[in-house]
């Protein structure tokens, strides 16, 4: 049992959600012209005296003198020009507004709707992100925009105004203000011209300013004046332990049958909830049949629940939904439950064409025993379709009418054979087969048409008398009756059987799909392999165009996949997908923020993580369906974990990399340290012998020759760094002319002409060979490297051969030597940085760089470099290159 | 042969070693560590030949060679180092001779060096090169080697003096094209890789192995000293 004494978690979290936020003060009024903006402007005025940084985001004077008087001396945010239906207007910019950081900032009229163009639809969601960034904001608002006041509002006055404001914004409110001026006091100023009403007609605005319209909107902004400082003491009461009459957690259950409209029901919800100061829930019901077809009427209730405040929950159920819903109601302790009533039809037109609407509603009133259930009437809709009553196309009717036309024919044929052997009664079986097969192919209809005509068929040909309609007992009358009751009987069900195994079929369908989701990405083995069974089979499932946006090293969302291909989006849908990103929540088509886009654009996120965004859209610009919605959450979540799946095992695979460069540091380091040190040693020593008194002069030419040849070792070896680390940041690129190799060996030869002193060097590269595309002088490096390597292992005055030829239109040059060779299983290693064919002592040392730098520059030209021993025992090294050949018609 | 040679550059053990090495050659050298001296010097002692570092501290040794050719066509050998194929091309352009790679072998410099200081000598134009076998009479366009006629087409002979009348020095690919293609070839390395290796073939080059034309990769060509 909790602390009676201590303030319940719950209790605390609206006032620990309001932490860090700007506080809102509302300057609430009864209609137009009460002076909201006015006293706002005075509030400002005095807090800006006690040193308080006010900032104007937006207000509207309407050109009356004494406001604009109140605003001068104040800091006025510059609109932001915004381009409309061929004009420019001006809204309030909110980005600058929050970059100004003020303590407080006044927003004008807060359900404003903004023009497209902006990151939100509504003036109240910017008020929103103000608060987010902990600014304080004073704003204004008429009590006909508060959303579940808007219908009483339009009953009262008879003018319904679109732009609403949740009533949550309100209820976050930390003050309200009620700006009050008597009826008769407005009426004068509206009068004195002092009461700007917006794009109004003259007698709408005369009828709304009547007398008694004023004074009921009076009380109304009193009352919610008057509920928020309940509320407020509730809250407080609450969050100090103050013992009072909880009410006890019953809920309130708003339920959206197939068909229905719903909005008011979930206005209506909404309040009693709030009333009732309890939790509420909205649940929409869909069939896999409307969902086929696309059909959703409720889904705009069931966002407006959404931003009510409800949670939200789309059940899928065929038939028999009460017990479905009466389940749900009971496990989250429902109290209440609010459905729209479906439009009153004849007693028969219910019974045999039953609307999923009306099904839901009997069915609650039966079942519902322990609950109270309230019905609202649900507004009518011009154009709504049923979904039962969607009856199939005509061409599929008048093909459906073609076959059970020639099964009837067929089935009479057979009769009129088979009347001689068996009695006429029993001919009636064949027809009754006959139309329980066209139910189970065709459905319902065409097994009723093909029940009627068979009774007619059968009354006509085989009944007496023969050949018309007429009966002669009663007692056959009967049977003929009877046979068409049961014709349709068994067709019905058959009907019905084949609409289950079709439904059965759908529901698998999908159970399939999302299966086949998670085996594909389960084989995936990197992130774009993941992406794109992501896109591909959202698209597939859904029928939709997808894209996959993933942030990049900078933060940035990029497009990493997308199905049909698509490597860019417009800059309004780059917002949408960075708001669904950065909030966490849908945006784009669909969801009330950035409707305009022509994206859905659902967050990837796993274990907390932010991953990236899923889109999605239709070719025929539809929202998707509540259904749909919840399967393609369903595939996204499937996808972040994919994802997050794949990027760890990326990250330690990037940790084996961060290994292996930690071993080539370390290689290197002590190459560093051997290798150039080494040859300094000799220099120094040398230098110092050449000091020495008394040298021979031989001596002398001896210790000068080594140190010219290890100060040339030096140089190739610091040579060797610079290209590797040239090679390792890509900053080589090959400036590729047309060479003849032939030359380029001899220029290479030349270049080593006093380390290949001894070394017999063949050529066999013919003269008239064609030219190679290479950089001459990468090149020129590339066989200097080898023959120096070469030179090196097979020992001097071991023959080195050098060839070329072209094979398949690629230049072929070979390089052998008969040293001892490379150890087994070398080939590919001789390349790698650092590596060394051991030398025992007295080896010549290298750097282990020259071959990896050969690889490097080889593939930098698009050619393959590879080692191989020249003879079966393993001696001798054969190093290939494959390099382009010049080709005169690219080159021209 | 004693003549008066200027070397700028930064690095005074570079210096150092010059001056040694020329001294003993029987020159006379001055020294200049940056740029700004390097032209004072060139222009107040006026020395026969330039041996100038790209690499300066207080300005890009191209500027020097630029200021230099203001008033003088003495000799410039650059140094340069490796891989910057784009600089030495650069300094050749703005009227260097030749140029030699650090780190480089004082004889080879040394023999460079001769062969401008040469080149100097016999400026005026002689109508007659003769590189030890290989004579080249430009009055009759004719060209022999060992007392053989080597038979060549007008653009041949054309190459083969361009690249004689500068013998042991670098001729890049640009210049001979513009000398011989005239300037709307300039880029056409393909007519010269053709031309070079029908000049090869008449002089019984091996360009595997080369005696006579010398490639420099990417750069140009140098035909030997004789």
């Amino acid at each position: 049992m909790p602390d009676p004494a201590r303030p319940t978690p719950e209790a605390l979290l609206p006032a620990a959600r309001r932490e860090g936020r700007g506080h809102l003060k509302v300057f609430l009024g009864a209609a137009p012209g009460v002076g909201k903006t006015y006293a706002m402007l005075q509030a400002a005025r005095s807090r800006a005296a006690e040193g308080t940084k006010v900032l104007v985001g937006v207000v509207e004077t309407h050109g009356r003198a004494e406001t604009e008087a109140m605003l001068r001396g104040l800091d006025v945010l510059p609109r932001r020009p915004v381009y409309h239906n061929g004009r420019i207007l001006q809204e309030m910019d909110t980005e600058a507004l929050i970059a100004r950081r003020p303590d407080l900032a006044l927003i004008d009229e807060l359900a404003h709707s903004n023009l497209s163009g902006g990151q939100h639809d509504k003036r109240w969601q910017d008020v929103e992100d103000v608060l987010a960034a902990g600014i304080d904001v004073y704003t204004t608002l008429n009590v006909q925009h508060v959303e579940t006041l808007n219908d009483t509002v339009a009953r009262i006055t008879g003018v319904r105004v679109r732009e609403t404001v949740p009533d949550s914004v309100l209820e976050a409110a930390d003050e309200i203000a009620l700006i009050d001026l008597s009826p008769d006091e407005l009426i004068a100023r509206l009068r004195a011209g002092k009461v700007y009403v917006q794009d109004q007609a003259a007698r709408a605005v005369a009828n709304f300013f009547a007398k008694g319209n004023l004074t009921a909107l009076r009380e109304l902004a009193m009352r919610t004046a008057a509920d928020r400082v309940d509320a407020q003491l509730q809250e407080h009461m609450a969050v100090h332990a103050i013992e009072g009459p909880w009410p006890t957690q019953e809920r309130i259950l708003v339920v959206l049958p197939e068909g229905s409209i719903g909005r008011d029901a979930v206005r209506i919800a909404k309040r009693s909830a709030d009333r009732a100061r309890v939790e509420w829930l909205a649940v929409a019901l869909t069939s896999l049949r409307a969902e086929a077809r696309a059909e959703d009427s409720t889904s705009p209730a069931l966002r407006l629940a959404e931003r009510l405040g409800a949670e939200v929950t789309v059940l899928q159920a065929d038939g028999a939904a009460e017990a479905e819903l009466l389940d749900f109601a009971r496990r989250h302790n429902v109290r209440r439950i609010v459905v729209p009533r479906p439009p009153i039809r004849g007693f028969l037109a219910r019974r045999l064409m039953p609307r999923p609407q009306e099904q839901v509603v009997a069915g609650l009133l039966r079942g519902a025993t322990r609950f109270e259930l309230t019905l609202v009437t649900d507004e009518d809709s011009p154009g709504r379709r049923t979904p039962r009553a969607a009856s199939p196309s005509l061409p599929d009717a008048g093909r459906n009418f073609a076959l059970v036309a020639g099964a009837v024919a067929a089935t009479t044929l057979l009769a009129v054979l088979a009347d001689r052997f068996i009695p006429v009664f029993s001919l009636s079986l064949l027809y009754m087969t006959m139309v329980v097969a066209v139910a189970a192919r065709l459905g319902r209809w065409p097994s009723v048409a093909a029940a009627v005509l068979s009774f007619l068929v059968y009354n006509v040909l085989f009944t007496e008398p023969r050949f018309s309609l007429r009966i002669w007992s009663q007692g056959q009358f009967l049977t003929l009756l009877l046979f068409l009751a049961a014709s349709i009987l068994t067709g019905n069900l058959a009907a019905r059987l084949r609409d289950r195994a079709i439904l059965q079929r759908a529901i698998s369908d999908r159970t399939r799909k999302l299966y086949d989701f998670s085996r594909r990405a389960a084989a995936a083995a990197s992130v774009d392999d993941v992406v794109w069974a992501a896109v591909s089979h959202v698209a597939a499932v859904l029928e939709c165009d997808t894209i996959l946006l993933l942030p990049d090293d900078a933060g940035q969302l990029t497009v990493v996949g997308a199905f049909p291909p698509e490597d860019r989006m417009e800059p309004r849908e780059t917002s949408a997908a960075r708001y669904a990103y950065d909030k966490g929540e849908p945006a784009g088509r669909g969801s009330g923020t950035l409707p305009a886009s022509r994206w859905l654009f659902l967050p990837l996120s796993a274990a907390e993580r932010r991953i990236g965004v899923l889109g999605l859209t239709y070719a025929d610009g539809r929202e998707p369906a509540p259904g749909d919605r919840h399967l393609v959450e369903a595939l996204a979540d499937q996808v972040a974990l994919a994802l997050e799946r794949v990027r760890l095992a990326d990250d330690l695979a990037q940790s084996r990399v961060l290994s292996e460069t930690e071993r080539l540091r370390v290689a290197l380091l002590s190459s560093v340290s051997h290798d150039l040190r080494t040859p300094l040693v000799s220099i120094l020593g040398a230098a110092e012998g050449l000091d020495q008194a008394g040298l021979a002069p031989d001596g002398r030419a001896q210790l000068v020759d080594t140190i010219r040849e290890e100060g040339e070792r030096l140089d190739r070896y610091i040579q060797n760094l610079l290209d590797m680390t040239r090679l390792g940041h890509g900053a080589l690129k090959p400036r590729t002319t047309t060479v003849d190799l032939r030359e380029l060996a001899g220029a290479a030869r030349h270049r080593l002409r006093g380390a290949l002193r001894d070394q017999p060097v063949e050529v066999a590269i013919p003269a008239d060979m064609a030219p190679a595309e290479v950089d001459p002088v990468l090149i020129e490096q590339v066989l200097v490297n080898i023959l120096d390597n070469a030179r090196k292992y097979a020992g001097p005055r071991s023959p080195i051969r050098m060839s070329a030829r072209t094979e398949r239109g690629r230049a072929v040059l070979v390089i052998e030597d008969d040293g001892p060779g490379l150890p087994p299983g070398a080939e590919t290693q001789v390349f790698d940085m650092f590596w060394r064919a051991d030398q025992g002592d007295g080896g010549q040392s290298g750097t282990g760089l020259g071959l990896a730098i050969c690889k490097g520059i080889v593939e930098a030209h698009g050619g393959r470099i590879r080692a191989e021993a020249v003879h079966p025992d393993g001696h001798g090294t054969r190093i290939t290159l494959d390099l382009p050949l010049w080709n005169p018609e690219v080159s021209a | 042969m004693t003549a008066r040679i200027l070397i700028v550059e930064d690095e005074a053990p570079i210096r150092r070693f010059l001056r040694i090495a020329l001294e003993a050659e029987g020159h006379l050298v001055s020294e200049a560590a940056t740029a700004h001296e390097g032209l004072a010097l060139a222009a107040k002692e006026a020395p026969a030949a330039m041996i100038l570092d790209l690499g300066l501290p207080d300005a890009d040794g191209i500027s020097v060679l630029r200021g230099v050719r203001e008033w003088t066509q003495m000799p410039v050998l650059v140094l340069s180092v490796r891989n910057d194929e784009a600089g030495k091309i650069a300094a050749l352009d703005a009227g260097a001779q030749d140029y030699v790679t650090k780190p480089f072998s004082t004889g080879e410099l040394l023999a460079r060096l001769r062969g401008l200081l040469r080149d100097r000598a016999v400026e005026g134009g002689s109508a007659c090169l003769t590189l030890g076998p290989l004579e080249i009479d430009a009055a009759d366009h004719r060209a022999s080697l060992s007392g053989e006629d080597l038979r060549l087409t007008r653009k041949e002979f054309d190459l083969l003096w361009l690249l004689a009348s500068h013998a042991g020095r670098l001729v890049t690919q640009d210049m001979i094209l513009r000398a011989i293609w005239g300037p709307a070839h300039a880029g056409d390395s393909q007519y010269l890789r053709v031309y070079i290796r029908q000049l090869r073939a008449k002089l019984g080059d091996d360009a595997a192995d080369p005696r006579w034309i010398f490639t420099e990769p990417g750069v140009g060509y140098r035909l030997a000293a004789g």
